[in-house]
């Protein structure tokens, strides 16, 4: 047993959005042995305003991870949003870099209490699924594979990419990670056309017509790829194909009803999780219930 | 790709051109690499955005910011488009950044006075809650039934961050008082 513990960060979506999210990863990480702690001043991870004011977006992640730091935390996030704009922070001022830039930063944050030394490090849940407790690990942790569910992953973005920041845990070209922590539940990972494609989140607020066009090709390639559901590990990729569906469906007349999970959901259930208590999937907007009825039917039928 | 969406409805006069403009672009963080751009087209042949929408084109946009096009990118809506995906980023054979490059614009454009509705509304958001979207009472009953800790509403202290880190002097109105 991995006996290590994180901050849990969550940001702002998936506090407001990602009950179902968040409660899953709490209960698989107790099921692993990762104790997350839980610290209430962390706020929005400054994301948001990196297209606008730039110092502001880092000074924002430089109290946050003066928060860890003062706790001697690592921070483990959900949202991959989150985890890419703080890392690129965190590594912004690793190693005694730019340290003029961080003099300065903690300076205008001195006077609320905070300090920045450059010493936390920020990784995504799966990274950390992936990396560090390892798929060897994980895998016996599986106590009701998930054996004939055909998964699509969604990698998303800032999981894996700028790769610069990630120190070359996953491959931004041909990434395994997702693939891997599919196979160890028992499902089969399936490959669809333009698998890393975008879900066009990022843009919503400013233009809604054209992130739908893109949710709307992605889910044509999953369905064409004919699974059972997908997963993903990001909660803004989640409004897309989660909460965005039935609006592809009914502005492009077409049907899809893919069941969306978080990565969390699906281990849980291979690991022998609540599926309603344990892992929220009232939550999930399309609904899970023919997703789980199935599992049942491979099941019964062994 | 569309003829309309290449092709100019006026000429491009070098008098109306400025060209230091570029020169403003490289000094902006994430701006450095803008003048290593030799127009192989990677990003926009690779870019989801321009995939649905071609009014939003990387290459072309680099091009009009070497152009000196200054007026013309920052007022305009496309600066605005990228998803910041970074597929381009990737692979840009010149390592261009252009993902960074086009938040290094977008700053550029807020300062001038150019920021969307939505996102001075983010930054009112962020001040008032300390987040981007507002935590309910509601939430917090939900999370406690499930054996999760409480969410503080707000993060009330993040107003007085973006006070030292003078927002404000490049946001000059903002929908919520100080
Ligand atoms: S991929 Fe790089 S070099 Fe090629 S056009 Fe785009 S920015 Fe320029
Ligand atoms: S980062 Fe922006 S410009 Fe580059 S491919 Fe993605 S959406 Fe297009």
């Amino acid at each position: 047993m991995n006996k290590s513990e994180y901050a849990l960060f969550l940001g702002c979506t998936v506090s407001v959005k990602g009950l179902n999210y968040e409660l899953s990863a709490r209960k698989v990480a107790d099921r692993i042995g990762i104790k997350f702690v839980d610290i209430p001043e962390f706020s929005c991870c400054g994301f948001p305003l990196g297209g606008i004011h730039h110092s502001s977006a880092v000074t924002i992640a430089a109290r946050n991870l003066a928060l860890a730091e003062a706790q001697g935390l690592n921070i483990i996030a959900l949202c991959s949003a989150c985890t890419g704009h703080m890392t690129e922070v965190e590594k912004l001022f690793a190693n005694g870099a730019n340290a003029k830039d961080l003099k300065r930063i903690n300076a205008s944050l001195k006077d609320l209490g905070y300090q920045y030394n450059g010493g936390v490090k920020v990784r995504h849940f799966a990274r950390v699924l992936y990396e560090e407790i390892g798929v060897n690990k994980l895998r016996k942790l599986i106590t009701d594979p998930l054996t004939g569910l055909k998964i699509a992953p969604h990698y998303g973005c800032h999981y894996i990419k700028p790769s610069e920041i990630f120190d070359g845990f996953d491959d931004p070209i041909h990434p395994q990670s997702l693939d891997k922590l599919i196979e160890i539940t028992g499902a089969t990972p399936v490959q669809y056309r333009d698998k890393l494609q975008c879900c066009g989140g990022g843009i919503l607020a400013i233009d809604e017509e054209t992130p739908v066009k893109m949710v709307k090709q992605k889910l044509d390639h999953i369905k064409e790829a004919n699974v059972d559901a997908m997963i993903l590990v990001c909660p803004f990729c989640n409004i897309m194909y989660d909460e965005f569906q039935p609006t592809v469906e009914s502005t492009f007349d077409v049907e899809y009803s893919i069941p969306v999970l978080y990565y969390p959901q699906l281990l849980g259930l291979a690991m022998g999780l609540d599926p309603k208590k344990d892992l929220a999937v009232k939550q999930n907007q399309v609904k899970v219930t023919p997703l789980l009825e199935k599992i049942e039917g491979l099941r019964g039928g062994k | 790709m569309t003829k309309k969406a290449l092709s100019r409805e006026k000429p491009i006069l070098m008098e109306e051109l400025d060209t230091g403009f570029k020169f403003e672009v490289t000094e902006e963080p994430g701006g450095e690499n803008i003048k290593r751009c030799f127009a192989c087209g990677t990003c926009t042949v690779v870019c989801p955005v321009f995939s649905v929408n071609d009014q939003y084109n990387p290459r072309k946009i680099i091009r009009m910011i070497l152009f000196g096009l200054k007026e013309e990118v920052l007022k305009s809506n496309f600066i605005w488009l990228c998803s910041g995906c970074y597929s381009c980023y990737e692979l840009c054979p010149r390592d261009v950044k252009i993902t960074r490059l086009m938040a290094a614009v977008r700053n550029i454009a807020v300062r001038e006075g150019h920021i969307p509705k939505p996102m001075e509304l983010i930054v009112g958001l962020i001040e008032k809650f300390g987040r981007i979207l507002e935590v309910s009472e509601f939430e917090n009953i939900v999370r406690s039934k499930k054996g999760m800790p409480e969410l503080d509403l707000t993060i009330p202290e993040l107003r007085k961050v973006l006070k030292r880190t003078r927002i404000h002097d490049v946001i000059k109105s903002s929908d919520i008082d100080e």
